[in-house]
């Protein structure tokens, strides 16, 4: 697989480490309520889709960045990659 | 019909004219007391135990594509019981002794042959932990060996002892466990549960729960609804898009992991052997081809095929620790979708919908568990209670933080 990297380009998928869902971006608030069962969820339970899947990977032998790749995961083909940054950003996250 | 050698001098003289088809192509009834959904190996066993050994009956299993095609038929057929942990290390030596004795039960030839699987240990902390996991196997009613590199060295001669990086000091070894032949399993529990009376009804995908109050009513299938209170799901790789149909998300992933098979060679590989320093393990197939494989490919996957970077992972480990398979040629390689879970272990239990069970998890070594885990998902189906040597393997075990990680890697499946 290549990833197109946003900043440096189409990237051997070898070069990457895999996390997993992007999903792990979205931290559960640990003052809440419900914080255990958050956490439950958050940690171990995952949609697994069969079809488009937002993933977390990262550049480690490259420039170290995180990115999200949303990736079909019946045919690995790639539609979309950006700064996981800026995915984090856009949801809310001040980084 | 009942398979001998009798028999087949018989068919012989009649030139094979009155062998039947080995199991009956069961139309869908309107309703069943048990429905399980997968015709893979956990499936068909949990209907042959569910039917032989519990006597319970109005049975199906349903199956989307056909008897056999799922990973039961594309697994490596390696059999062992090394595990190291309480919850798990019961329930595989529970399947080896079951394996021991799958034949006579089923009286099908499913080439059970216990050739041994020897795990190479390449550093002394290697060795200390092999130690360790041998008397883990002992003390639960295992056998393992460990042996001394002389010894590795007159079982396997053609291994590369003196690798620079990995030599070979080692290993450790378990002489019942061995390979069987994957696609005669599933064959056999079919054509053994619908002796008991099993409708196996395949090109039936399960599309729908019909839940009420908490409660299973039934279940839409491409062929139909079907009205039952007790389902098992045991459909592997498919486990997370099955179970959200009826609402639940579970700590699972989906991930795949390829084989590989040479060109048919003389006999070579004793038995099983794993490199313990990378991702490789190889055995011999009764026809003569290596049959090898490594790592999951790592990443989330439905696709039943893998990529490249990993064919050349497992092909140098395998070049690393046997130098000579480096003149066969490969002939076929494939992948299969594992349902990786939160800490590599598996899950047989209960689920918070009424009627609704769920056998799943299995990773990359569920075929070797195949007889206990039909047995055992028999025995909750049919009494409720969770069989004697599954009563860890439960979906609660993430909340309450009773985990069973072999590797201590934590949740993230891509390491188990
Ligand atoms: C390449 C490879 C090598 C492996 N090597 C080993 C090994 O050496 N030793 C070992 O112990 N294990 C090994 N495994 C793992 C082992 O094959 C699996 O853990 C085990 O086969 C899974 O259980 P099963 O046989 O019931 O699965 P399957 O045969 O996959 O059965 C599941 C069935 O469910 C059906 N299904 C799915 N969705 C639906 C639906 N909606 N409705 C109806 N039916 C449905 C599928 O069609 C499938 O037939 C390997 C796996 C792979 C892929």
């Amino acid at each position: 697989m290549i990833i197109n990297h946003p900043l440096l380009g189409p990237r051997d998928s070898q070069e990457f480490v895999y996390l997993g869902d992007a999903s792990l971006i979205d931290r559960p608030n640990a003052m809440a309520e419900t914080a255990l069962d958050d956490f439950h969820d958050y940690l171990y339970l995952r949609d697994n889709p069969a079809g488009s899947h937002k993933e977390l990977w990262f550049h480690e032998q490259g420039d170290r960045s995180w990115l999200v790749v949303t990736r079909d995961v019946t045919t690995h083909e790639i539609t979309d990659v950006e700064l996981a940054s800026d995915y984090a950003k856009r949801r809310g996250r001040d980084r | 019909m009942r398979y001998s050698a009798f028999r087949l001098f018989l068919e012989g003289l009649q030139g094979q004219s009155g062998w039947k088809p080995v199991w009956r192509d069961a139309a869908p009834q309107a309703s069943y007391d048990y429905v399980i959904v997968g015709g893979g190996g956990h499936g068909l066993a949990t209907a042959h135990y569910l039917a032989k050994v519990y006597k319970k009956a109005r049975i199906a299993v349903l199956e989307k594509g056909w008897i056999g095609g799922g990973n039961v038929g594309r697994n490596t057929t390696i059999i062992r019981s090394n595990y190291l942990l309480d919850g798990n290390e019961p329930l595989y030596e529970f399947s080896l002794k079951l394996w021991e004795g799958l034949e006579q039960d089923l009286n099908y030839n499913a080439m059970v042959s216990q050739r041994g699987i020897l795990n190479l240990c390449h550093s002394d902390v290697q060795r200390d932990a092999y130690r360790r996991r041998g008397n883990a196997m002992i003390l639960n009613g295992a056998d393992a060996e460990l042996l001394d590199q002389d010894q590795v060295r007159e079982m396997a001669p053609f291994l590369d002892f003196e690798n620079a990086r990995f030599p070979i000091k080692g290993g450790l070894l378990q002489r019942r466990g061995g390979t069987v032949r994957h696609d005669a399993v599933a064959w056999g529990y079919a054509r053994s549960a619908d002796s008991h009376g099993v409708d196996i009804i395949q090109n039936c995908e399960v599309t729908g729960f019909r839940i009420e109050n908490g409660a299973i009513r039934g279940l839409e299938t491409g062929r139909g609804y079907i009205g039952t209170k007790k389902i098992g799901v045991a459909v592997a790789g498919s486990s997370s898009r099955v179970m959200a149909m009826a609402g639940l998300r579970l700590p699972i992933e989906s991930h795949v992991l390829q084989a590989f098979v040479s060109e048919g060679l003389k006999p070579l590989i004793p038995g099983v052997i794993t490199f313990g320093a990378g991702h490789f393990y190889i055995s011999q197939s009764d026809k003569g081809g290596l049959v090898f494989g490594g790592d999951i490919d790592g990443y989330n996957s439905y696709a039943q095929r893998g990529n490249l970077p990993v064919v050349v992972d497992v092909l140098e480990g395998g070049m690393a620790l046997m130098p000579m398979i480096g003149r066969a040629r490969l002939l076929r390689m494939w992948g299969g979708i594992m349902d990786m879970s939160m800490d590599g272990s598996p899950v047989i239990d209960r689920t918070p919908i009424d009627g609704l069970y769920f056998n799943g998890g299995w990773c990359y070594g569920g075929f070797k568990a195949t007889p206990a885990s039909g047995y055992a998902f028999a025995h909750l189906l049919a009494t409720d209670m969770p069989h004697e040597t599954a009563t860890q393997l439960r979906l609660d075990r993430f909340r309450t933080g009773a985990l069973i990680d072999e590797k201590g890697a934590g949740a993230q499946p891509n390491l188990h």
